[in-house]
């Protein structure tokens, strides 16, 4: 394990040979935005967000997974970043049906609170206004297609730390979904231990907890480090942080 | 020359609709139309949705009248859950609704109506609305805006806010009143029957001043139909369905609500996209049914509360004895008298310790697959039909909206005032007014009513430059 040096918004920073521009970012408090990014579990790199332009590289990179290098030198904020991100964004409101005004999730949303920080004050491209199911079987919760951004937090932790791997992600592109036990209704089940770590980890509203009404799913997103301590985390003597917390946002109505 | 005129659009009414009036060769109404021009379609994708998330979504259908779609969606929601909510929170939604009845009313009767009524149906266009009304009777417009912001913050400190609360949830609601807010809000009821009482003597004035007029603006013999307690009192909340003729015999003395489509029936016309709902067994057009304060007010035995039914004494004189109250330019007179009884009902609530109860929500699963839920908007009987499948995800839905069911009556109503105010030799927008007016009496809220999709008839004809027809074709 080596120390490395390198810039981030022409501050000087170090960090361990393996970690990344994120994990080094954050360390040293400079914030990057991120959406799949989920501390605890693997790294995924699906949803763009955490976009930077490190020098020499002709195209921006996803500070995720992106690995320090010595005399590396990042820039996380720029015009072009910001038109970067807001772009991803777009799009991901675009695809599905995301209407804050009415879902579970207003007011405690990441994917929500993600566009107020980012700026984004409509959507440039057409919606796809696809028509998608609700998946209401399960005895407690509630998986809603229309609001899923396909970040894989939740198949990450049900298979890497509940151990359960009840979720997969079935079809391409586009026509990616979200499926329970390869392609049952979530009720219908037979891996899933209903422990909820998928719904509260959920960027989104698109796992809630059956019966919430509008705004009214608050997910408890600290848990997850609280299992971890004492795990690998506990070894690498990361601290757990509040990462999870989603920035207030002041919604008008 | 036949000519055709156009109001277009109606102003001072909640959405957006268009008046045409024809005449005949002689410059004399031959007919008139009050034509629905928007469209909104909530039937069509409230389909697939969950019933916990329906009042949040239903009640975004109106800014007015948020409240009552909450209420009716909420009750259909109990029943598909098979619950029934726990007394406070049955008594938590009584007050909201209540509240909802003196804010809806006020804006009507004050912001949108009293231009007309004290300015004078030919006063000039531009002054004759709330900032007019602002400048000639500034006490007046006051008093209107206070009674409004009343029922607003009412609703406010049950739901968190004003308009689109998602307060009210299947199987009850989602917080009580803290401890001493009952107390505040009883604090300002004094002032808010003050206020209305001054509307009462203000609209007696105007109903004697416009009595000729009154008999021209929509008076007509129609059904009643809308809720009752089960011992025949003014009712706005549950209770049951009461339908009444034109001489005051009750053909429906006290249905179950969730019978509604046992009497009520829905026709459909090319010209709009507002459905025209009938009493099922006299068939349509000859069902035609009134419903909202004028039909609340007619179809009860009792008010139940004493200023109101002392009020309601009074209203009853207008008609002969035992009959109904005709004419729907009295639906603003109709209007204050349940402002009055909805400020009463407030201020004895208020007194009850169960509104701050922690206990107002029932929880279960999914029990039923159809849940009707009715409810008395301010405009007239509310319903909502949902079902769903067994995991509570709706398959279909049905809302019967107020202003739908005073459709026939306005169209009526727009007809007999154009018959008597509008001759095509001499037009002047006074008389234009005039019969803008007599949809203002209804209230009507049209973003609520359109949400029917697929269900329009159409009904093309191809015909050749002789007029010759060549081919025809018809959807019903």
């Amino acid at each position: 394990m080596s120390t490395i040096l390198l810039t981030i918004d022409d501050r000087k920073v170090h960090g361990e040979s393996g970690e990344t521009i994120l994990s080094v970012a954050r360390q040293h408090g400079i914030p990057i935005p991120t959406l799949c990014q989920l501390q605890g579990a693997s790294t995924f790199g699906g949803c763009r967000l955490c976009l930077v332009e490190v020098e020499g590289i002709a195209h921006p990179v996803s500070a995720c997974n992106t690995p320090i290098k010595a005399g590396q030198r990042v820039t996380t904020q720029s015009p072009a970043l910001r038109a970067d991100r807001q772009m991803v964004l777009e799009l991901l409101f675009a695809e599905r049906n995301h209407y804050c005004a009415v879902c579970v999730q207003n007011g405690d949303c990441e994917l929500q609170s993600a566009a107020a920080q980012a700026g984004m004050d409509h959507v440039r491209c057409p919606y796809l206004s696809p028509s998608l199911p609700v998946d209401a079987s399960h005895a407690q919760y509630v998986l809603d297609h229309n609001r899923c951004i396909l970040c894989m937090r939740c198949v990450r932790v049900c298979a890497e730390v509940e151990g359960a791997h009840t979720w997969q992600m079935a079809g391409r592109g586009i026509e990616a979904r979200l499926v329970a036990d390869n392609g049952v209704p979530w009720g219908e089940s037979t891996t899933c231990t209903s422990c909820g770590k998928c719904v509260h980890l959920c960027p989104t509203g698109a796992l809630y907890r059956k019966g919430a009404s509008v705004a009214e799913m608050q997910k408890k997103r600290g848990f997850l480090l609280r299992i971890l301590e004492g795990r690998e985390l506990g070894r690498t003597g990361e601290e757990p942080t509040d990462d999870f917390l989603v920035p207030t946002v002041e919604i008008r109505s | 020359m036949s000519r055709t005129i156009t109001v277009d659009p109606v102003t001072r009414i909640e959405g957006h609709a268009k008046i045409t009036i024809h005449l005949d060769e002689a410059g004399h109404v031959r007919d008139a139309q009050f034509h629905v021009t928007e469209f909104r379609g909530f039937e069509q994708f409230c389909v697939g949705r969950s019933v916990w998330e329906m009042p949040g979504i239903t009640a975004r259908i109106c800014g007015i009248c948020p409240v009552s779609h909450l209420m009716a969606s909420a009750k259909a929601g109990d029943m598909i859950l098979g619950v029934e909510p726990p007394p406070a929170g049955t008594k938590l939604r009584r007050l909201m609704n209540w509240a909802q009845i003196v804010q809806s009313h006020a804006l009507s009767f004050f912001h949108l109506s009293a231009p007309d009524l004290l300015l004078g149906m030919d006063s000039e266009p531009a002054q004759r609305n709330i900032f007019g009304l602002l400048t000639a009777h500034p006490d007046i417009a006051r008093d209107g805006i206070r009674l409004r912001q009343f029922g607003q913050d009412v609703i406010r400190m049950l739901g968190k806010k004003s308009v689109h609360p998602a307060w009210a949830v299947p199987g009850g609601v989602r917080r009580p009143l803290a401890a001493g807010e009952p107390e505040t809000i009883a604090d300002r009821v004094p002032e808010m029957l003050s206020i209305t009482e001054r509307a009462l003597d203000l609209v007696r004035d105007v109903n004697a001043r416009y009595a000729n007029e009154a008999e021209r603006y929509g008076d007509f013999p129609s059904l009643f139909l809308g809720l009752v307690t089960p011992e025949g009192g003014l009712e706005h909340y549950d209770g049951r369905l009461r339908v009444m003729d034109q001489d005051g015999n009750l053909l429906e003395p006290g249905l179950s609500p969730d019978r509604y489509r046992e009497v009520i029936g829905e026709a459909t016309e090319p010209w709009s996209y507002l459905k025209f709902p009938y009493y099922r067994p006299m068939g349509y057009p000859e069902g035609i049914y009134r419903v909202g304060p004028l039909a609340r007010l007619n179809i009860c035995d009792f008010a139940g509360t004493p200023r109101a039914d002392r009020e309601l004494a009074a209203f009853r004189a207008l008609a002969p004895n035992g009959a109904p109250v005709t004419g729907s330019f009295y639906y603003h007179y109709a209007r204050l008298i349940e402002i009055l009884f909805a400020l009463e009902r407030i201020e004895q609530l208020t007194a009850d310790p169960d509104l701050i109860s922690p206990h107002v929500r029932a929880h279960a699963d999914v029990n039923q697959t159809v849940g009707i839920g009715v409810s008395e908007a301010p405009r007239g009987t509310l319903f909502h039909e949902y079902h769903v499948d067994e995991n509570g995800v709706l398959q279909q839905v049905n809302l019967l909206i107020a202003t739908g069911q005073n459709n026939l009556p306005m169209n009526r109503t727009v007809g007999q005032i154009a018959q008597h105010y509008v001759k095509g030799d001499r037009l002047t927008e006074g008389m234009l007014n005039r019969v803008e007016h007599g949809i203002r009496a209804f209230d009507p809220c049209l973003s609520c009513s359109t949400h029917a999709l697929g269900q329009m008839p159409i009904h093309v004809q191809l015909r050749d430059a002789t007029g010759q027809l060549l081919d025809e074709a018809r959807r019903d």
